[in-house]
């Protein structure tokens, strides 16, 4: 055999391959009985609730093996456009699709998985361990500059936001900023590059999620009220959002199943306590997309 | 009679056999062919592969001014970076990317060309042996590596030396000579290699010394294969995205010194992009960043081109 054949026997050889691969993922065929679900379901969005819903995705598929479930980060926004574009089964947001220019929130439906606390962090070496809402507006518009202002060390502050767009940001500025324009500053695009960047830089503040904080940053309390899960359930800690997992039309029966099982209590009391969400089972508020919070 | 017979036969015979041989391909013009076909079919997809990309990215990128109308002009040379709020000036990230860029190539150039005149000249064997396996090490480290060095280590020394938060263009300046320091050596080595040998002899049997003779005679004749590696270096430099983005501080501010936080074009795609939706000013913006990089390293290729046409020319002479 020469090398031309082998090759063209090799490339053929490959195709094949490739074609055998198309029909292998795109089959989504049902016959299985009433209980062996099957099909496929990619989630792909926000990096805050990623942990999670693969977490929970990993547990769902060794109950449902015929069930191929992908989850994938990318943003939220990334989660929003693909979902509407009907690109993928779920689009994970930390934001209300409402809040989302380019988005056609009525297209969409909501199912509410989590709730995620967040809280300004400052560095240890600031001296900085309660805040008035007022200063801390006043710190991220970049009308205080120094920590001595606000009972500190005599230090420049540092602020470091996220990336414009990010939901960690929108949720933070929505319940501090309250409108005004957050002064031009550092923007990293992970929590986990803030909270690095937060411990090592002195001076440093940004906000995080509550499941990011390490005793190697200060966490902040705002009006002497604490960062904790609790005081998010009764909204005395108000900047905190809702972990989303939307939808497009009617979801088929593996993505409504995985859905049902995102807010089943296995779900709900076990596994998001552990990975530091809060559950939605133990809201005793309702926020809706305009940021207007009723009691249940 | 039956003889000639037989001989007219046997030519038939051969008549036919060559005219079989002649009007049908052979089996290694079969293999020509199927080769020729082969390499034309990857030919065919890569250039396909390229023009889409280059469609792709142009039709994305374009879609900022004719979509959304915001002027060209205005895009170049605003100075306020804001999508969200509809304020897409990119100059402070055009700014950020050419200050790292050339600041990391004028860093990196003297250490790259020492080098590798000590590789070729001076000690050639060590050279091969030692600093080569060295520098293709480094260019097989990921950037993510290199960011992650720089955060560590390159940052909180600035911190000290310079104080401010410790991000800014020096930081990703330092860490991009690391990045670029072997592509500009290896290149700059290669091309002291194609020095011919005769130029060098006939140099030192006019009695220079050597280091008349490298500088003066080999450094001169390879000047246009190293201002290739330099633009190689630089266009690397320009491109690279998340080593930078981890040291810069991404501020999309017009950068007032080089300590102070700023942006590049790449920074701000990586960390913008998954937050947009498509088809929104904030998504098209972005685009056309990427846009401006496509260009800029399309410019980058261009000038290696002119450069290699004219040092070839020198050469014939």
């Amino acid at each position: 055999m020469n090398k031309g054949s082998k090759l063209a026997m090799g490339i053929a050889a490959l195709s094949l391959l490739l074609v055998g691969c198309g029909k292998a993922t795109s089959s989504t065929s049902s016959k299985g009985s009433s209980e062996a679900l099957s099909g496929k379901v990619t989630a792909v969005g926000s990096t805050a609730l990623q942990p999670l819903a693969a977490k929970a995705g990993a547990n769902f598929t060794t109950k449902n093996s015929k069930v191929n479930l992908t989850v994938q980060g990318g943003g939220s926004g990334t989660g929003l456009s693909q979902v509407q574009a009907g690109a993928v089964s779920i689009g994970d947001s930390d934001i209300f699709a409402e809040e989302k220019a380019g988005i056609k929130a009525d297209k969409l439906t909501d199912h509410k998985v989590a709730v995620v606390g967040m809280a300004p962090v400052v560095n240890k070496d600031a001296g900085i361990k309660n805040l008035k809402m007022a200063q801390v507006k006043k710190i991220f518009t970049g009308k205080i500059t120094n920590w001595k202002e606000v009972g500190g060390k005599d230090q420049k502050i540092v602020i470091i936001n996220r990336a414009q767009g990010s939901g960690t940001r929108a949720t933070f500025e929505n319940a501090v900023l309250k409108g005004a324009t957050a002064v031009k500053s550092q923007e990293q695009d992970s929590n986990g590059a803030v909270q690095k960047i937060v411990a090592t830089t002195p001076g440093a503040v940004s906000y995080l999620a509550f499941s990011y904080f390490t005793n190697k940053l200060q966490a902040v309390s705002i009006d002497n009220v604490t960062p904790t899960d609790s005081n998010v359930e009764n909204n005395k800690w108000k900047i905190w959002s809702y972990e989303h997992m939307y939808t497009k039309g009617t979801p088929d029966k593996a993505t409504a199943a995985f859905l049902k099982y995102m807010n089943s209590k296995d779900v709900q009391n076990s596994l998001v306590k552990d990975m530091g969400y809060i559950s939605i089972h133990d809201m005793k508020v309702t926020k809706d997309a305009k940021g207007v919070v009723t009691q249940n | 009679m039956e003889q000639t017979n037989f001989q007219l036969k046997k030519q038939d015979a051969q008549t036919h056999e060559w005219d079989t041989r002649l009007h049908h391909a052979t089996k290694a013009t079969r293999e020509d062919w199927i080769g020729r076909g082969i390499s034309y079919f990857c030919i065919g997809i890569i250039i396909l592969v390229v023009a889409s990309m280059l469609w792709f990215i142009t039709s994305k990128g374009i879609a900022t001014f004719t979509q959304n109308h915001v002027s060209l002009w205005k895009f170049l040379s605003g100075t306020d970076w804001a999508p969200d709020q509809g304020k897409i000036g990119a100059l402070p990230m055009i700014l950020g990317s050419f200050a790292v860029t050339f600041a990391a190539a004028i860093v990196a150039t003297p250490f790259a060309v020492g080098t590798a005149i000590f590789m070729t000249e001076i000690s050639p064997n060590r050279g091969r042996k030692f600093l080569q396996p060295v520098i293709e090490l480094l260019v097989g480290i990921p950037s993510v590596v290199y960011g992650f060095i720089g955060l560590a280590v390159i940052v909180p020394f600035m911190r000290h030396l310079v104080g401010g938060s410790g991000f800014g263009i020096i930081s990703a300046t330092f860490v991009l000579f690391v990045m670029v320091l072997p592509t500009i050596t290896s290149m700059t080595v290669d091309s002291l290699r194609a020095v011919p040998r005769y130029y060098k002899e006939a140099s030192l049997a006019l009695g220079a010394t050597r280091w008349q003779t490298v500088s003066r005679v080999i450094l001169r004749s390879a000047t246009s294969g190293i201002l290739t590696a330099v633009i190689f270096g630089m266009a690397r430099a320009f491109g690279e995205a998340l080593a930078v983005q981890m040291v810069i501080g991404n501020a999309a501010v017009m950068p007032k010194n080089l300590i102070s936080p700023a942006s590049t074009l790449t920074s701000q795609l990586t960390t913008g992009i998954g937050d947009t939706i498509d088809g929104t000013l904030p998504n098209n913006a972005l685009w056309s960043l990427a846009l401006i990089l496509l260009l800029m390293s399309l410019f980058f290729n261009a000038l290696v081109r002119v450069i290699a046409k004219r040092g070839q020319l020198k050469h014939e002479r």
